[in-house]
């Protein structure tokens, strides 16, 4: 079974801080790490091919240090990575992203499977995923907590649901985002690292990858970002005290009753 | 303190550290309260070839032979900083396979050690009732039977037991020869005639198994004995002088991590409207643990180098290692209690563990008592030189 | 492109710490440069500039007026035959958009037997309800619905199309702006619109929350957007209004049998859904243990609350993870957000910091769950919550 894993290097949100003074985000000496979603959909693959034999490759599209994150994801136990990078695709909304990779796997051309986290960190779309799908003219399941079974023709996966979940049967090649539920991801092997510092990762450009240029990045994204602000944080800030905690809890419902009418 | 490692051992140390972070702290009150085994953490540290750290190469591991003691020390100590019982569950299974690594024959080394490698826990037992301290006291008796050595008696407060398939197992081949009539087999679970007896309920180091192992005419092939006839005394004694690094890491590791939480704490905790790490006091304090700290890792890499760099006789400096950076641990998890007042002593503040995890290194493998003699009979036998 | 001005700028570095993306930094001559590979435009840097020295320029085609696009379109998501409650609340604000815009609010609901859900769409403003009823349609298969849906958009051409920000509308309309090469914008906290360009101004929080972003499709139609539950209120019933129905049918090329739903499992265990409840309880690791999630329970009833978690209490196993609150778990605002013995990671924060009020309740007075409290009670949550239960359960007569 061949996998391919699509990942992000996103800034780790643990790191971002708010600047209290000007209410803005601190950006600086925040660390880059593969998007904690992503982590799902690697190690996902990597059981996968575990079991049923066959190879996974991880790819991302970003700019060269997006490398690392591919690095990280040999050192859990990916078998290959590409990095899909250009100048030609920065300032790409999802549809040109999306676009993007659809072009980079339909050159690797051999899967049975593409597997994305249900959605990055940084925006928070979960729109990438499934725009590969269409891209790909492949069926898509979305919010996959549970592989149930699969081979070379079909899956039957557990997909979230704000309820419960569904049972889907899909055949394949399909496209899956993977959430939390579905695994804990292993932390790096040392003979991963070994392998992910030596190993050559290919870098593909938008020659390599016969894109038309109305479809990739600023130029072949139709949303643009007009403006980007930092939030009022409103109202009031207060510490409830009291003798008792008696005292504290009805002081407290007289300020909430209003809101809960 | 630079202590000069290679990229590869500070990318051991790292990863060791980032899977005691995230795998190991979030259960380490769990593990210690409910005397839990940690599965799920030592198939972690397999999947990430923690445990090829001590085997050679030529057996799917990633050392060189004869080499790894720093970089089993570097793992043990991160671990430790975490939960002293995970990181003896780890580096116990280095102390099991040191005997086969060390006197193993091929056919043995090729049989096991891979095994191990990949993840299979080992245990080496040698401590029964009566004999602590005193090895020659051992009851536990071998009668060769053809191709067989048919074993008889109890081993007790086993690290690993019940959880490790490979046991390397002190019997009494020829009792009226005292310790020159001991030797070492390997025994594995499964074995009929071996079983498992009482499983502790220590003061630490709880997410750890202790267990007593029975032997009831239990067959073991001939092929399984380590050496010859007789070694089982040297073997024991060279055994530990190996490992006794590994205890001193761990003891390290507790210290260093009840260090850390108590750091964290003062700079947090506020009385008389200022946070307590403003006192003098308290600053005399960690000043006086952190140089400690730092005084017995210099000695436990210093000893783990020694070995790596070929040293036979390192039973001295073990020695000194492992009773200094115990004691370390002891003071240091005692006043780091201390720093946390009466938080300090709550079971729901995690820094009271590490008191219990830390006095056990104390007595575990050679009592502080006995590296001491080990330390003094040494300094007089040089002194005769 | 972003343009820098060396002669205007001084290298004070705002720019720089205000770049959410990194791709910012000052060179020896102390002029801040930009990495294009890395800027996504957002615009930040122009913001926070006090020398003009930031300027971006985008490379404009000739605008096309779209005259043949109109109307604001809500994708009507049913459950069960139910019409969702965030459908109202899209409603609401494509009534409001689409009279701004002088056109008409259209609803498409799709189904196997939705058609007593018609009349509810157009009392809530719905002008015309295009409905699609098919045995096929019984569960939601993404491939077929989003067929179904690319169809009508392009034959009805709505200038906008809203979807509630749920595990289905976003991954249908996701798929259908790939097939219509629309512009999508996820999980928008706000909607607006400009009269004279018509175009869509879609604000989104960014970075879990820290940052807003407001984005716009000018170059595109549909303008599509997914929405988040609870923003906007719902629309108010009016039963005299009236709409029209087009009823429209699953074609062969719709049907995709790559993909079907066996099976339809529920198993949350509280009986609210935590991202459509008004109010929410949530407990962390200062429950201390999966037992104590009773006190939680208690209250939440009383209040006709959903129980939410952090992560903590979802790795210690004490209750499952469709609990969980917080950037792997559930992004929430309710009206109402009750925190208790949660420290707020910023994990956390990011998934709930948009709720309208937020109490946090824990020990430790410095936990920084305090810093987006609005009222904070410091003290034993296992004294302060029953002392809660009580107060709440008689002032709400209970």
């Amino acid at each position: 079974m061949d996998i391919i894993v699509c990942i992000k290097q996103v800034p780790d949100t643990a790191d971002v801080k708010i600047n209290p003074e000007t209410n803005t985000l601190v950006r600086e000496g925040v660390q880059s790490i593969i998007n904690p979603f992503d982590m799902y959909a690697i190690e996902e693959g990597i059981r996968l091919k575990e079991k049923h034999g066959g190879k996974v490759i991880a790819i991302t599209m970003g700019p060269p240090q997006a490398e690392s994150a591919l690095r990280e994801a040999i050192a859990m136990g990916v078998d290959e990575a590409i990095l899909i990078t250009d100048r030609a695709f920065a300032g790409s909304d999802t549809y040109a992203t999306s676009y993007t990779l659809s072009r980079a796997i339909d050159r690797i051309a051999n899967y049975d499977l593409i597997l994305c986290g249900k959605q990055a960190s940084d925006g928070d779309t979960a729109q990438v995923g499934p725009g590969i799908a269409t891209h790909l003219d492949l069926p898509q399941v979305t919010y996959v907590k549970k592989i149930v079974s699969i081979d070379e023709e079909k899956a039957v996966v557990e997909r979230m649901t704000e309820e419960g979940y569904d049972v889907v049967e899909v055949s394949l090649p399909a496209l899956f985002t993977v959430v939390k539920e579905i695994n804990e991801p292993r932390p790096p092997s040392l003979r991963g690292k070994m392998r992910a510092k030596k190993v050559e990762i290919p870098r593909w450009t938008a020659e390599d990858l016969d894109v038309d240029p109305d479809k990739i990045g600023l130029k072949g994204s139709p949303t643009q970002v007009v403006k980007i602000f930092t939030p009022e944080r409103t109202g009031e800030h207060e510490i409830i005290e009291g003798e008792s905690p008696e005292e504290m809890a009805d002081k407290l419902v007289e300020k909430l009753l209003p809101l809960l009418k | 303190m630079d202590y000069l490692l290679t990229e590869f051992q500070q990318e051991i140390r790292d990863l060791a550290w980032e899977i005691a972070r995230d795998k190991v702290m979030p259960v380490a009150q769990e593990l210690d309260e409910k005397n839990e085994f940690p599965h799920e953490i030592m198939k972690i540290l397999a999947q990430s070839d923690f445990f090829r750290l001590f085997v050679p190469e030529e057996y799917g591991g990633l050392v060189e032979n004869g080499k790894g003691m720093l970089e089993l020390c570097l793992v043990t100590e991160q671990l430790a900083r975490a939960c002293g019982g995970v990181a003896v569950t780890y580096a116990a299974t280095a102390l099991g396979i040191f005997p086969i690594i060390l006197y193993g024959n091929e056919e043995q080394k090729k049989k096991y050690l891979p095994r191990v490698a990949e993840g299979t826990l080992a245990a080496f037992a040698v401590t029964e009732p009566s004999a602590g301290s005193d090895i020659s006291a051992i009851q536990t008796t071998a009668r060769k039977e053809g191709d067989y050595y048919v074993l008889n008696g109890t081993k007790h407060f086993i690290t690993n037991g019940g959880e490790a398939d490979i046991y390397v197992v002190i019997a009494m081949t020829n009792k009226a020869k005292g310790p020159r009539g001991a030797s070492a087999f390997i025994v594995e679970k499964g074995t009929p005639g071996f079983e498992f007896g009482k499983k502790e309920d220590k003061m630490g180091i709880r997410a750890s198994a202790t267990r007593e192992l029975i032997f009831n005419e239990c067959k073991v092939p001939k092929e399984n004995l380590l050496g010859r006839e007789g070694m089982g005394f040297i073997i024991t004694l060279k055994t530990f002088d190996m490992s006794r690094p590994g205890v001193a890491a761990q003891a390290l590791g507790i210290a260093q991590g009840a260090f850390d939480l108590a750091l964290d704490y003062v700079r947090k905790r506020e009385q008389f409207g200022r946070p307590i790490s403003s006192f003098q006091g308290i600053q005399w304090m960690l000043a006086d643990m952190a140089t400690k700290i730092e005084a017995a890792r210099a000695l436990v890499y210093s000893v783990a180098r020694m070995a790596d760099a070929g040293h036979t006789d390192i039973a001295k400096e073990s020695a000194m290692a492992k009773m200094f950076a115990s004691d370390v641990a002891m003071e240091v998890t005692t006043d780091a209690v201390q720093l946390f007042g009466g938080y300090g002593y709550m079971k729901e503040y995690p820094v009271e563990k590490f008191m219990r995890d830390a006095k056990i290194t104390q007595i575990y493998e050679g009592t502080n008592q006995i590296q001491r003699n080990v330390i003094a009979q040494h300094l007089i036998k040089e002194a005769l030189k | 492109m972003l343009k820098i001005d060396r002669n205007k700028c001084v290298g004070c570095k705002a720019c720089v710490q205000v770049c959410p993306f990194g791709a910012l930094h000052i060179d020896e001559e102390k002029k801040a440069v930009v990495d294009p590979a890395v800027c996504t435009l957002c615009g930040a840097c122009v913001e926070v500039c006090k020398f003009d020295a930031m300027e971006i320029i985008r490379e404009e085609g000739p605008r096309d007026k779209f005259e043949d696009w109109r109307g604001v379109w809500v994708f009507a998501e049913q459950k069960e035959n139910k019409v969702q409650p965030v459908v109202f609340e899209l409603l609401g604000k494509a009534r409001e958009l689409a009279d701004k815009l002088n056109t008409y609010v259209g609803a498409v609901l799709l189904g196997e037997n939705v058609k007593d859900q018609v009349e509810e769409l157009i009392y809530r403003g719905a002008d015309n309800v295009y409905l699609v009823e098919d045995s096929s349609l019984r569960h939601f298969v993404d491939e077929e619905y989003a067929s179904i849906l690319t169809r009508l958009i392009k034959k009805y051409r709505p200038e906008i199309v809203l979807s509630g920000a749920t595990a289905i509308g976003r991954a249908l309309v996701s798929r259908v702006a790939v097939q219509l090469q629309a512009g999508l914008t996820a999980d928008c906290t706000g909607l607006d619109v400009d009269p004279e360009t018509r175009n869509l101004l879609q604000t989104r929080p960014a970075f879990g929350g820290n940052i807003m972003a407001t984005i716009i499709t000018p170059r595109h139609r549909p303008q599509m957007a997914t929405v988040r539950h609870k923003v906007f209120p719902e629309a108010k019933r009016d039963e005299a209004r009236k709409g029209e129905v087009i009823v429209e049918r699953v074609e062969e090329g719709d049907l995709d049998v790559r993909s079907k739903v066996l099976e339809v499992v529920k198993e949350v265990t509280s009986t609210v859904n935590l991202s459509e409840a008004d109010i929410i309880v949530s407990g962390g690791r200062g429950l201390r243990g999966p037992e104590n999630f009773k006190l939680l329970e208690e209250l939440a009833e009383v209040l006709g609350a959903a129980v939410g978690a952090s992560r903590a209490a979802v790795d210690a196993g004490w209750i499952p993870y469709s609990h969980q609150v917080g950037q792997t778990g559930k992004t929430v605002c309710p009206k109402l957000y009750i925190a208790v013995g949660i420290s707020g990671q910023i994990q956390h924060l990011v998934g709930m910091q948009s709720s309208k009020c937020i109490v946090a309740i824990n020990n430790d007075p410095s936990a920084p769950i305090f810093s987006v409290a609005h009222y904070g009670i410091v003290g034993d949550l296992f004294e302060v919550v029953p002392a809660l239960t009580k107060a709440f359960k008689k002032a709400l007569g209970k």
